[in-house]
């Protein structure tokens, strides 16, 4: 393991001693996470690893059984949080044009109008917006839809952004746009990023660190820093250290599949 | 207006066979009058006689029924959706009811009520609430629970999810309730009409027609109402499409 060892202070979220079981079987026994403000932190993991239990605990959707999840001291109640959920079409509020579900968590936050139309114009701006907001959800596209639950997610200034396999319902072109968008983004405002991933490609191009899962009960198989330049495009991913590091992850994540311990 | 011409043609041909039943003298012209004579009839009554005033009387008991048991059932059921636990212990009782034959219930009605208005819009009521608070209840259980989560998430309480979420998610359900509703409660008032001491409305007026041998008008007053049903279930239908743009997205 080479994951960075990260002062108390620069930790966004801290993990300590997590449990979590369904139905008496344990997903989590005493879980440890730390997560350095400003990283993207891409989770892999094979299905029903507990990948999205982990985010949505950490999120405040799943009571925890035991341990702490602690932002720099405070509960997730206390903290803004961003959350894109894999099912774009089931996340977004069909009844509310595309901008209203952008402003729906602003308005919840009680912001004056002025505000709400400020930061809607300045993610427009970030995100390169050329759809008209002013449609419903379901007249957009898929990656326009999940593009709007991006934005709604981000709209509040999250403190921490948790994405659940934001791009498995797309399709590859529109995964390539949004992922460099998002990236460009999250690199720029700084965002302290959990992303759940299927595609270890994806978790590698898109973040700092890779933490790699185990199946249930769920122990940290490899948990690497990824030290590749920013901004990284389509070039990236054949670049030697892109590959090398792939190559190691996919040894990495068979033999945690097959349960062999891990040749150093 | 394509769409208009099929069932055009329809309403056409069923009026054809109908007239070449009577021309053809098939039935006794006492049981089976023509189209044109029931036409005339029908408009007679309209003109001098009783029939418009037994139209308005009906409509204005079904929408009376309908609006009582809207303002019942729907926030009831909404309610009990969002404690599914306590739905699924009065789901019995409902669903009971609900298959309950409402004339079943008119000689209870009768004795809490009186031979009066009041026992044949509460019947109607009583039947059409029911419908209404099960689609409301099941809208409300059904609702994405992604979307709950993101409203959570985004720091919703509780009310507020109900309010911005739920009731949303219900709403294509709530309205197909209060469909079934209306046209549940023209039923009920109808039949109430004919059997719960009535002067007027159209199931009065079908009864009399018919103990007087006046079989125009009991045709014309049965189209009359069929055409009643027909209309408030079709305006319910556009009332969905129209406000309800979401529905099943
Ligand atoms: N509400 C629940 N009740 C019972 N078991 C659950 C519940 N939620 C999750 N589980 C179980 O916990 C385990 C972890 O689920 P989770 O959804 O977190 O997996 P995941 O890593 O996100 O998988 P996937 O890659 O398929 O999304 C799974 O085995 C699942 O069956
Ligand atoms: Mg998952």
């Amino acid at each position: 393991m080479d994951g960075p060892a990260i002062a108390p202070r620069d930790a966004a979220l801290s993990i300590r001693g997590l449990r979590k079981a369904f139905g008496g079987q344990p997903v989590y026994s005493g879980f440890d996470l730390d997560v350095r403000r400003g990283d993207i932190l891409a989770i892999f993991g094979p299905n029903g690893c507990g990948k999205s239990t982990l985010i949505n605990m950490a999120a405040g959707l799943l009571p925890v059984d035991g341990g702490t999840i602690l932002y720099d001291g405070r509960d997730v109640r206390d903290v803004r949080v961003g959350y894109v959920f894999q099912n774009y079409r089931e996340a977004l509020f069909p009844w509310l044009r595309a901008a209203d579900n952008i402003r729906y968590p602003l308005r919840r936050m009680g912001l004056p109008k002025r505000e709400i139309e400020a930061r809607l114009d300045r993610l427009k701006a970030e995100f390169r917006v050329r759809f008209d907001l002013a449609r419903y959800p379901y007249e957009l596209s898929g990656g326009q839809q999940q593009l709007v639950s991006v934005m709604r997610a981000l709209a509040v200034e999250p403190e921490v952004l948790f994405l659940d396999e934001p791009f498995s319902a797309l399709d590859f072109e529109t995964t390539l746009d949004l992922r460099a968008l998002l990236q460009d983004v999250l690199k720029r405002l700084g965002v302290t990023t959990l992303l759940v991933s299927h595609d270890l490609e994806e978790s590698i191009a898109l973040a700092d660190r890779l933490l790699m899962l185990t199946r249930r009960p769920t122990t940290v198989a490899d948990d690497l820093a990824v030290r590749l330049a920013w901004p990284r495009g389509s070039a990236t991913l054949s670049e030697p250290d892109f590959v090398a590091l792939k190559r190691r992850c996919l040894a990495v994540f068979e033999a945690a599949v097959a349960g062999r311990p891990v040749a150093a | 207006m394509k769409g208009l011409v099929a069932p055009v043609l329809g309403a056409v041909g069923f009026i054809g066979l109908w007239w070449l039943a009577t021309v053809a003298q098939l039935a006794d012209p006492v049981l089976l009058p023509s189209p044109a004579e029931t036409f005339r009839d029908t408009v007679a009554a309209f003109r001098s006689g009783p029939l418009g005033h037994d139209l308005l009387r009906t409509i204005l008991r079904t929408v009376q029924a309908f609006l009582i048991a809207t303002a019942i059932g729907v926030p009831l059921g909404i309610a009990l959706g969002a404690k599914e636990r306590v739905y699924r212990s009065v789901e019995f009782v409902v669903d009971f009811f609900r298959s309950t034959p409402a004339s079943a219930l008119f000689p209870l009605f009768l004795i809490l009520f009186g031979v009066g208005e009041g026992t044949k819009i509460a019947v109607a009521a009583f039947g059409a609430a029911l419908v209404i608070l099960f689609n409301a209840a099941y809208g409300v259980m059904n609702a994405r629970r992604t979307r709950v989560l993101a409203a959570r998430v985004m720091g919703a309480g509780e009310a507020r999810i109900l309010w911005d979420v739920l009731l949303w998610e219900a709403l294509p359900q709530i309205l197909v309730g209060m469909r079934a509703g209306i046209s549940l409660a023209l039923v009920i008032v109808v039949v109430a009409e004919m059997f719960i001491g009535s002067t007027d409305g159209l199931g009065q007026r079908v009864i009399v027609a018919q103990s007087l041998f006046e079989s125009g008008l009991m045709y014309g007053v049965i189209f009359l109402a069929g055409a009643l049903g027909y209309v408030l279930n079709l305006t319910f239908l556009l009332a969905e499409k129209r406000f309800v743009h979401w529905s099943g997205r």
